[in-house]
């Protein structure tokens, strides 16, 4: 009984007294069902830091949407859209109809984003409101920016679904999409689009920055787990929902800041696949197992 | 008619890999592109299937449509550490008929599991495709163009890698695609393969050096044109003024 009752005051207390801990929690679910896929796909096509400069490139539409409008999510969400699709686009193109890659396009477009974002930000707001853009805060999450958090995730659910075999075929054979006469460049471009919208509904939760951590240390750690899309898929949802409710919780129980406490919990997550992880982790390849017959 | 090429010239920062090719691949039957290394093989393929914008020139798929061609892949082209397993890759044959989003179906399944039997890899529908060997991933990638089941079948270095028993089993395959009246056209450069199996060949070195029934094209002297001719990039060359380059 004592136990049951130390339980309950742990694990589920904290989300039946407060509103606001329930909120983060749907929150939570919500980020991770979006953001565990599409992170999946970012590792599975190279693309493991391409998220961390598409959360800087979003800065400066925050900002313009934060001037215009104070701090009002929807426009500071929509100004984060428009500016990181922006990015993506010129990128794009830089990538098209030049000889520079990808990376080097997107490195490119980001800094020049995230420096009018930065002067933005300086010349008319605080560096409070800075703060607040770059870390957020899941416990301030309210009912517009959850339905705005589970509104993405759906999206991206439903796109995913939808655009799941071009976007593997084309990491995996592009020349062969090529041949059957697909586009690879249009599935490429709705796949960024929907990291994009991803990091923009992290924001308000997680801040640009570790929105980004929710999206790849979960999608790490989960190819160290599975060996088919689809485990990695559920391992990697499953892995950052953990990490969203362990970090409120410990966030809770300790006042720390709600966004760290997530990461950092689904970086230990990594750091545990890393030294473990099934396939291909560091301690199975090196345990000794006797080899099958054939 | 069949697949014709049209003052065809692809390069790569202005120097052209093909140079000026024009001619008719021969209708269902087997023909041989030969050539040198940095002949323009591969490029030439990719042109046909659109992968590869041509400066200059065009190809007519003279009554082809997309969907009656298969294309095998330098095993180079394909990232092979992607979590997907031989059945998947072999089910994306099924392109023309699922679309980005339909689903496999039974009869698919059953092309696909045909198709595995056939290349005698039935054992092996669900291992990843990290686990094999280079071999058995080009019996895999020839599986596949048998579920694609096409008229016009495009193969760039199909032997590579690939020990004896496995080029005789594909070259059979090859040989029986034939029979079936299909297009084949492949990259080689096996002499003797060339010389067995395939009633055509094209020898390119960059431009075409040579193009017709196989015994007449695969001479001494042809052999030795084409090498001569494939020479050297050269840094400063100058720039090409031949007809149709203005238009």
């Amino acid at each position: 009984m004592l136990l049951g009752h130390v339980l309950n005051e742990l694990l589920i207390a904290p989300f039946t007294d407060f509103a606001f801990m329930r909120r983060a929690l749907a929150g939570c679910l919500a980020l991770a069902l979006g953001s565990g896929p599409i992170g999946l796909f970012l590792v599975m096509r190279r693309m493991s830091l391409m998220g961390d400069a598409m959360s800087h490139a979003v800065l400066p539409g925050a900002a313009v949407g934060f001037l215009l409008a104070g701090l009002s999510l929807p426009a500071m969400s929509l100004g984060g859209f428009v500016a990181g699709v922006l990015v993506a686009l010129l990128a794009g193109l830089a990538t098209r109809f030049t000889s520079l890659k990808e990376d080097a396009s997107f490195a490119a477009f980001y800094l020049l984003s995230l420096a009018l974002g930065v002067l933005l930000v300086s010349k008319s707001g605080s560096n409070v409101d800075l703060m607040h853009i770059l870390f957020g805060s899941v416990l301030a999450v309210d009912q517009p920016a959850l339905i705005l958090v589970a509104s993405v995730a759906t999206v991206t659910l439903l796109s995913l679904s939808v655009i799941y075999r071009p976007l593997l075929l084309e990491s995996l054979d592009p020349v062969f999409l090529r041949a059957v006469g697909s586009r690879g460049g249009f599935w490429h471009m709705l796949f960024l689009m929907l990291v994009v919208l991803n990091l923009v509904a992290g924001f308000q939760a997680l801040g640009t920055l570790m929105a980004v951590g929710l999206m790849m240390l979960p999608a790490i750690s989960a190819r160290l787990w599975a060996s088919s899309v689809g485990g990695m898929l559920a391992t990697s949802i499953c892995v950052a929902f953990g990490s969203g409710v362990g970090g409120l919780l410990l966030s809770y129980h300790f006042e720390l800041p709600s966004g760290p406490a997530i990461i950092l919990l689904a970086g230990l997550v990594y750091l545990v696949s890393l030294l473990f992880g099934s396939v291909g982790g560091a301690v199975p390849r090196y345990v000794r197992t006797r080899h099958l017959e054939g | 008619m069949s697949i014709a090429l049209e003052n065809i010239t692809v390069s790569y920062q202005r120097h052209p890999a093909v140079h000026h090719a024009s001619g008719q691949f021969a209708e269902g039957e087997a023909t041989a592109i030969f050539g040198p290394n940095g002949a323009g093989k591969s490029t030439l393929l990719k042109a046909m299937i659109g992968a590869l914008k041509p400066d200059h020139g065009k190809v007519h798929l003279n009554g082809f449509k997309r969907r009656d061609i298969a294309y095998l892949p330098q095993q180079s082209e394909i990232d092979r550490s992607l979590p997907v397993s031989v059945i998947d890759l072999v089910s994306t044959g099924l392109w023309h008929h699922t679309g980005p989003f339909g689903r496999v179906g039974r009869s698919g399944h059953d092309r696909v599991c045909a198709a595995l039997e056939q290349v005698g890899l039935a054992e092996f529908q669900h291992r990843p495709i990290s686990a094999l060997s280079s071999g058995q991933f080009q019996r895999v990638l020839f599986a596949r163009i048998l579920v694609q089941d096409a008229r016009l079948i495009l193969l760039d270095e199909p032997f590579n890698a690939v020990d004896a028993k496995t080029t005789f089993d594909l070259l059979e395959l090859v040989r029986h695609w034939r029979d079936e009246k299909r297009t084949v056209i492949a990259v080689l450069h096996d002499y003797e393969q060339v010389r067995a199996y395939f009633s055509q060949t094209l020898l390119m070195a960059r431009e075409i050096v040579a193009w017709g029934k196989t015994a007449e094209v695969l001479t001494d002297d042809n052999l030795l044109r084409a090498v001569n001719r494939a020479a050297h990039w050269q840094e400063h060359a100058p720039v090409c003024r031949v007809d149709g380059e203005a238009a």
